[in-house]
């Protein structure tokens, strides 16, 4: 129990996706001017790697690894070079559901993510929890929270973001530096504040 | 002739379609820090409150003048009883020529001798930092034609009360250079920033350059001696091992402890921080959200206990005299610009600080002192803080009138 807590915080704080991985930058960067926005595609996130990274957990350990399909009669495969390419086909097919659902329940909520939510189907962020989960050999338990709280700091990240470029409506940028520029500098000394996590170890 | 007709004279050449138009920001600084501008508000609302601007930036370098008296102080009493603990009568350097010519000495029980010692340490830093930043702070001024306002002043004595004495000159402006123009002027100037601009100087320093910032042999600037800060002697040897090396809770309220210039001196600080409560300079609920959260989670740390961590039996007391606390809590908790700006906002994001300057020097082993970062993370946090206070405002008084 303790382990999974702060397997939790360590995803949530101190190995930050967007803040210390710097994953799934575009939709970080492009979907952060509004914090209404930014929440719905925040908690998409959220919802999306809570199913991804525990499913690709399961395919990974009993279809994948080495030795896997030992259950079903066939020793000494593996099929691991296959792992990119199924993960993606997950992460599509969950990303596709959800679209679906948010069409037919928050409609509001599907046409304010609008291109943005068939985006998450290339976000890194997703992409990379699912094969951080393969890298650090978690099991069933500990994908599912990984994949919470990977989701969790990612969309706080997005949401502290969207927080800021709301108060920088009022600032006066250099021509220069609008749009985009600002906000990789915006985002380049957010990641410094969240360095006060750095080195923390549960 | 009065100086304020030389100024009146050569105005014109700065005005639009003068010869130096291009420089009018800098007349215009040099002008408004003598005098009181002749400008008078043109739009509605035309009654504002007396504290405007600039009384509130010059009131907040008044309050930091203790601070800064006693770091002098410090400082030389650190370098002098430094060097006397280690026997040296003639010590090298520029500084150490000036004080022999001048017959003051090392004395480490003079008063004057230590305030010399530190005033040579602390005027080429803060000189530094005034020209590069003033530099930039200028530069920008002319090209995007707004006015240099008093905001640097401000800046540039946190920037300097923050660093160690032994700090590098180059270092110096390095990072008052980072701090003014990634900081602050990439985003429009004084008030548009989202994180305190001395910190993020500060900051770009620890990280870019962290064995001259941190570390036992920083804080006293004297070759091959070493003198850990409060915080450090408590989190390799517990709450004993800063009675061994003589740090006790008086020494380190009165402040003749290791650290930064300005910030070893609760009592100096707090005496800034009453005139700025009393000015109405700092919001009191910043002050006392940051205490709450503070005290609170220190006392939580002490009951939960560790055995292998003797930071958890620090008492928040303890938490008050050590470190930079009492000085990000007086100046750059307070910060209006940075800080929340609702009321119950600015409870909330006072108490993350707090909570997070404790989380991180407890903690995290990385880093002994956390309330530089911990005032960074609060910045960050803030907007959206107010943005949820507003945002809970309009739901209560729509269902009030539902």
């Amino acid at each position: 129990m303790e382990g999974l807590l702060s397997l939790a915080v360590k995803a949530i704080f101190i190995e930050n996706l967007a803040l210390s991985f710097f994953l799934g930058m575009c939709t970080f960067l492009a979907v952060s001017k509004k914090v209404e926005t930014a929440l719905g595609l925040g908690i998409s996130v959220v919802v999306v790697q809570a199913l991804t990274v525990p499913i690709n957990n399961v395919l990974y350990t009993t279809l994948l690894n080495d030795n896997a399909l030992a259950w079903a009669g066939l020793e000494g495969t593996d099929l691991r070079f296959l792992g990119l390419i199924s993960y993606i086909g997950v992460i599509a097919a969950v990303v596709q559901i959800l679209e679906m659902f948010l069409d037919r329940y928050v409609p509001a909520l599907y046409n304010a993510l609008g291109i943005f939510l068939p985006l998450i189907t290339v976000n890194c962020a997703i992409m990379g929890g699912s094969l951080f989960m393969v890298e650090r050999d978690y099991n069933l338990g500990e994908a599912s929270v990984y994949g919470v709280s990977s989701g969790i700091g990612w969309a706080l990240a997005i949401t502290a973001m969207a927080g800021v470029r709301e108060k920088l409506k009022y600032s006066d940028v250099p021509d220069g530096l609008q749009g985009l520029g600002i906000t990789f500098i915006t985002a380049g000394l957010m990641a410094m504040g969240f360095m006060a996590f750095s080195g923390v170890k549960l | 002739m009065s100086l304020r007709d030389k100024f009146d004279r050569i105005a014109p050449l700065f005005e639009k379609g003068g010869k130096y138009e291009k420089f009018y920001a800098v007349y215009e600084m040099v002008d408004t820090f003598i005098y009181t501008p002749k400008t008078v508000t043109s739009v509605a609302p035309h009654a504002r409150d007396h504290a405007d601007l600039k009384r509130v930036m010059t009131y907040v370098v008044l309050a930091t003048i203790p601070a800064i008296l006693f770091g002098m102080y410090n400082t030389g009493l650190q370098t002098n009883s430094a060097l006397a603990a280690m026997g040296i009568t003639e010590p090298a350097g520029w500084r150490a020529f000036i004080l022999s010519l001048l017959g003051i000495g090392f004395n480490p029980d003079s008063i004057f001798a230590n305030m010399a010692h530190g005033a040579l340490y602390f005027l080429p830093i803060y000189i530094v930092t005034l020209g590069v930043g003033g530099i930039f702070e200028v530069l920008f001024a002319i090209v995007r034609g707004h006015e240099v306002n008093e905001g640097f002043f401000v800046s540039s004595m946190l920037y300097t009360l923050i660093l160690p004495a032994s700090t590098p000159l180059w270092q110096v402006g390095l990072g008052i250079a980072f701090g003014v123009v990634i900081g602050k002027e990439v985003f429009g100037g004084t008030g548009k920033n989202f994180l305190n601009p001395a910190l993020v100087g500060r900051a770009f320093l620890y990280f870019a350059y962290p064995a001259a910032m941190s570390g036992d042999a920083v804080w006293t600037p004297v070759d091959g001696f070493s003198g850990a800060t409060a915080l450090g002697v408590a989190a390799s040897d517990g709450m004993q091992g800063l009675a061994a090396n003589g740090i006790t809770w008086m020494s380190s309220f009165v402040g003749t402890i290791q650290g930064s210039f300005g910030e070893t001196s609760t009592i100096a600080i707090a005496l800034g921080g009453v005139f700025l409560v009393t000015t109405g300079i700092a919001n009191y609920r910043l002050i006392l959200g940051c205490l709450a959260g503070m005290i609170g989670f220190s006392l939580l740390l002490n009951l939960i206990g560790s055995e292998t961590n003797p930071m958890f039996a620090m008492p928040w007391y303890w938490h008050l005299v050590t470190g930079g606390f009492m000085f990000g809590l007086v100046f750059m908790v307070t910060e209006p610009v940075t800080a929340a700006m609702t009321n119950p906002g600015r409870y909330i994001y006072a108490a993350l600080i707090g909570v997070m300057c404790i989380l991180i020097r407890v903690i995290n082993p990385a880093f002994p002192e956390g309330m530089m970062l911990a005032i960074l993370f609060g910045n960050i946090f803030s907007p959206l803080i107010d943005y949820f206070v507003v945002k809970a405002n309009i739901t209560r008084r729509m269902k009030r009138h539902a």
